[in-house]
């Protein structure tokens, strides 16, 4: 399960950088977002999977799954989506300003 | 954005308030079982937003003239409040107590001061969300 | 306590007076940061006695106890010297300064930066710990560059600011490795604690090394030769500062750190060398620059170049002491030591004076040419006065305090002339001659300022507006310094008990029982060689300065190309040049590029190291097993990534970004995270909302027209950067040395009263990052809210460059 995680979680990465390197605005913050969701998976899937019940002290018995990577990915989904947001409203702003959603026509004028 | 759809109208009278019912569950579950102060306010936004959706921005704002921004640094200001609330009685900071308080009808009940703190992280989501939804819905003007 | 407060006050004043506005623009804003300095002073001197009965004063706050570095303050005799000379010519300068700069200057600045100085040289002097006389060493370097560039619409005095930071800053890092160094030898950074420990570090290997780096920053801070070029420069500020800072106490700080660390290096042959040597050039080289000046305040400057230059000198003479085993005739040696400390005082005193009155002449007349003025002494009688005392005790003249020093500094190099020690004795003679060489260009200066600027013809009709003696308040603070520069001639003795005898007791610890380390100051010694010598300055002086015009000549043979400022400036505008040719060569403005470069660095970097360390493992032993609708929901996922790269529509794209979002929701319920599924779900949900409703206002995406070459490099990267995180994640995945920490928060419901793991550890374990997370949300959501309220107004100023 592990190794096809990793794989999986390998190919996220490509195709996520794949998208940051293109030129178009939109694509670059799809490519951000779909890093996320493979830095998420990547840091469950580090903790070991499957490897014991659900971390609720009342509704479960030991041995738990790890909790501390969860709590971790909780905080890391809420700043992404908190940095999505942002990223996709400056996109738009851009091109609403400069008419243009590629990153080179949007380089300024001191390198053209 | 305004979509006026009858059937999302009717569907959307209903399921509000079981949305909002399950924010606050999830809300005050947090500390026990799945839920808690994040997910509680995502939900609360989610179902904010979906009223928006439904009877369009002018109508909502009649019903709730609350500013967004406001709730969302309320929030922020009692998240970080709790925080030194400590610090004043000499604890560290952030330090969350609890303590179990004997109230003349209900009897014990448990008094965690990490409500307040998650109280401040549910108002922070629900602001952020709904502004910034409403401000990019409103933004090509 | 107190001294903690005394370090502090001017910080709080500092601050009050940047925040208190124009409010208050009745009342010169100066007089409220004249409080400051009065009142350390006060501080300072009822500590006086307690400090000459021979008891330091410390005190330590805890700070960074895990580094070592604690906020001690340390008062003793040294210290104290330092102190009163900061707090009292601070508040002379201050009030020169109320009447001296105009309310229309932005005041606030002024007193701001003064205040942050001062705070920040008490804290030299008086902390014991060198980190954090570390810290407040650079920041005098950085209250000084404000105060240079005060009038910053100069280009002169920016130039000026940069220079003095420059240097200051490039020997404060040296300084500071020097600082480590000596931690690593001896584990500790008070000073204290290391001169008791000086025996075991004297043979170190890095004891030489440290040494350099210390006298590095020293060196740079106080204007040594070949450093000295960024003072004359720095003279752009305003007078008070130059005052103050650039002769009285910053420059200063250097000989504060040589003397202060003398019972740590004092022994060795290659300090008394290195210090010696260097101060006596720079007190040459200052003279001799110094006539040839014809602006009276850059005289000044190199004028006091050149005494820095004596102190210094006099300090690395009295460092021999420590060499020589505790006999009656060491404490000869010792006296180099006290006269550099009663020539620091002097100094300061006439030096303060001289500075306050070229301040004042450049006021009324408006101009510090030498070669406008002239005849000043009918119409200036005051400020003349002020001029002739602070000339003639700078040139060493009796009755004045300088002529005291002056003898003892020649007494000093006389005794060290026969030492028969470090291999002194074969140029012995040079160090009587070099200090009567550079005391006979000192001679010619100072008379260059009384009778080039005062006496003479008047040439005034060449000065537009009409010119007159100073106001009676500008006159003040000069006239109290030169009443000290003559009472110190009287009763120098007083000053020697009371200030300087403890000063020499803390910088000679070892021999401090000895009574005689601080001699009598007497004026008048008989014939001897010290007061010939001064005969035969006063005599040549005044016949090389009647010839003047017939050997100014020699100061032409000196090529200005190959100077030390032309050096600078070469190395400057090159270093420049340079570094825009290498930034623009890859800073291209693409994103593409930026992105290719990190990536290219972080393939190299990590994978290389990976490889070389062995570091990759790989079994599937311990994998948990795996469902058939696990499989397909990889199945899923995978086809959903790759789609991505090739459809057509962005709906498409950000419909399959939901399915792989929701992949991981279904993922996060497999492996027990039922929080994380439910925060996943309605996240993913919003963020594709969002993106639809972005996509209202940006343009259907049109398909890339990339080169084949960048596809095939696109390619390259991004399969190569996912296979790194692959094989990196196998190896980690099978790394187990560690325990893990999970077991301790599974005690939740004890320690935090739920029974949720995940919720307590995010409200309660880890609550600050949970408030500094939704701080983050709070400032992303402004963000996105000013982004999209405040536009530029039409017709507003475009920052595109």
């Amino acid at each position: 399960m592990e190794t096809m995680m990793i794989l999986l979680i390998g190919v996220l990465v490509s195709v996520a950088t794949y998208l940051i390197l293109s030129k178009n605005v939109i694509r670059v913050i799809l490519g951000t977002a779909i890093l996320s969701h493979a830095v998420h998976l990547l840091i469950l899937t580090i903790a070991g999977v499957k490897k014991g019940n659900v971390p609720l002290l009342k509704e479960a018995e030991s041995p738990y799954t790890d909790a501390l990577p969860q709590a971790l990915i909780l905080t890391a989904i809420v700043i992404s989506f908190a940095v999505t947001a942002f990223v996709l409203v400056l996109a738009f702003r851009i091109y609403q300003t400069s008419k243009s959603d590629d990153f080179e026509s949007l380089r300024g004028q001191k390198y053209e | 954005m305004k979509t006026n759809d009858v059937i999302l109208k009717t569907v959307t009278k209903v399921v509000v308030f079981i949305i909002l019912t399950m924010a606050v569950y999830l809300f005050f579950s947090g500390h026990y079982s799945p839920g808690g102060g994040f997910i509680g306010g995502l939900v609360l936004a989610s179902a904010i937003v979906l009223m928006y959706l439904a009877a369009g921005i002018e109508i909502v704002h009649k019903g709730m003239p609350f500013d967004f921004k406001i709730i969302a640094a309320i929030g922020v200001l009692l998240a970080t409040g709790t925080g030194f609330a400590s610090v004043l009685f000499g604890q560290d900071f952030l330090t969350q107590a609890a303590i179990a308080v004997h109230f003349p009808l209900i009897g014990e009940k448990e008094l965690a001061s990490v409500v307040l703190f998650e109280a401040g992280v549910t108002l922070t989501v629900v602001g952020v969300v709904v502004t910034i939804i409403l401000n990019i819905s409103e933004g090509g003007e | 306590m107190t001294i903690h407060v005394a370090i502090i006050l001017p910080f709080l004043m500092a601050f009050i007076i940047s925040i208190i506005n124009k409010k208050f623009t009745k009342i010169h804003i100066g007089w409220l940061a004249l409080t400051v300095p009065i009142i350390v002073f006060i501080i300072l001197a009822r500590l006086i006695p307690i400090i000459a009965s021979g008891n330091p004063y410390t005190h330590t706050y805890q700070w960074i106890p895990s580094l070592d570095i604690n906020f001690t303050t340390y008062l003793d005799g040294l210290s104290m010297i330092f102190g009163l000379l900061i707090s009292g010519i601070g508040s002379l300068v201050v009030l020169y300064s109320i009447f001296y700069l105009s309310s229309k200057e932005s005041l606030q600045h002024f007193y701001c930066y003064l205040l942050l100085f001062m705070g920040a040289m008490l804290g030299v002097v008086f902390s014991d710990n060198l980190m954090v006389l570390y810290a407040f060493w650079e920041l005098t370097s950085v209250s000084s560059f404000l105060l240079i560039s005060f009038w910053h619409h100069r280009k002169a005095s920016r130039a000026g600011a940069q220079k003095s930071m420059l240097i200051t800053v490039t020997g404060g890092v040296s300084m500071l490795v020097g600082f480590i160094m000596l931690h690593m030898m001896t584990d500790s950074y008070s000073v204290h604690e290391i001169i008791h420990q000086i025996e075991h570090i004297s043979e170190h290997e890095l004891f030489i090394p440290a040494m350099i780096l210390i006298l590095l920053g020293a060196f740079t801070k106080s204007a040594q030769f070949p450093f000295h070029i960024w003072l004359p420069d720095a003279m752009e500020a305003p007078t008070p500062v130059s005052a103050y800072l650039h002769s009285a106490t910053m420059v200063k700080a250097g000989i504060y750190l040589v003397a202060r660390l003398s019972p740590i290096f004092g022994g060795e042959m290659l300090w008394f060398w290195i210090v010696t040597t260097v101060g006596l050039i720079t007190l040459f080289w200052g003279s001799f620059n110094a006539v040839k000046q014809t602006d009276l305040k850059a005289l000044l400057a190199f004028s006091t170049v050149s005494q820095l230059g004596l102190i210094m000198s006099l300090v690395g003479m009295g460092s021999v002491a420590y060499a020589l085993d505790f006999e009656a005739d060491t404490v000869i040696y010792t006296q180099a030591t006290f006269a550099a400390l009663f020539h620091l005082i002097n100094h300061s005193t006439f030096k303060g004076a001289l500075f306050m009155m070229v301040g004042i002449v450049d006021h009324e007349v408006g101009t510090r040419d030498i070669r406008r003025l002239g005849g000043l002494m009918s119409i200036m009688p005051l400020t003349f006065t002020v001029a002739v005392i602070g000339s003639l005790s700078m040139a060493g003249m009796p009755p004045f305090n300088g002529f005291l020093s002056k003898e003892l500094f020649f007494a000093a190099v006389l005794h060290i002339k026969d030492l028969n020690l470090f291999s002194i004795s074969s140029v012995g003679i040079l160090f009587p001659v070099i200090a009567w060489i550079a005391s006979v260009f000192t001679f010619i200066y100072c008379m260059i300022i009384i009778f080039k600027a005062f006496l003479g013809r008047p040439l005034i009709q060449k000065v537009e507006r009409p010119v007159h003696e100073a106001p009676f308040p500008l006159l003040v603070a000069p006239f109290i310094l030169c009443i000290m520069v003559i009472s110190l001639f009287f009763f120098p003795n007083t000053l020697g008990k009371y200030i300087l005898k403890p000063a020499m007791v803390s910088i000679y610890p070892n021999l401090a029982p000895a009574q005689k380390l601080t001699p009598e100051i007497h004026a008048w010694h008989g014939i001897n060689t010290e007061i010939l010598m001064t005969i035969a300055v006063i005599l040549i002086g005044t016949i090389l300065y009647r010839l003047l015009g017939k050997w100014m000549g020699i100061y032409r043979f000196y090529p200005p190309n190959w100077s030390l400022n032309a050096l600078y400036v070469n190395v400057i505008s090159g270093s420049e040049s340079l570094s825009n040719k290498v930034t623009n060569s890859y800073m291209t403005g693409l994103l593409r590029h930026y992105a290719f470069y990190i990536y290219s660095f972080f393939i190299f970097s990590v994978g290389v190291f990976f490889f070389y360390s062995g570091a990759f493992s790989f079994s599937t032993e311990n994998n948990a097993s795996i469902e058939w609708y696990e499989w397909i929901l990889i199945g899923v996922m995978l086809l959903a990534a790759i789609s991505i790269l090739f459809v057509k529509s962005r709906i498409t794209a950000v419909i399959l970004n939901g399915v792989l979002g929701f992949g991981v929701t279904f993922f996060f319920v497999l492996f027990r995270a039922p929080d994380l599924a439910l925060t996943q779900l309605v996240v993913e949900s919003v963020t594709t909302v969002l993106f639809l409703l972005c996509f209202y206002y940006l343009p259907e995406w049109s398909t890339e027209k990339l080169s084949i070459s960048t596809k095939i490099s696109n390619s390259i990267i991004s399969i190569t950067v996912g296979a790194l995180v692959v094989v990196i994640s196998l190896a980690v995945l099978n790394f187990d040395k560690f325990e893990r920490i999970s077991k301790y928060f599974e005690d939740a419901y004890n320690l935090a009263g739920g029974a949720n793991i995940v919720n307590t550890i995010l409200g309660d374990f880890r609550g600050f990052d949970t408030m500094l997370e939704v701080v983050v949300l709070f400032i992303a959501g402004l963000g996105v809210y000013t982004l999209i309220k405040f536009k530029a107004k039409k017709g507003g100023t475009d920052f595109e460059d």
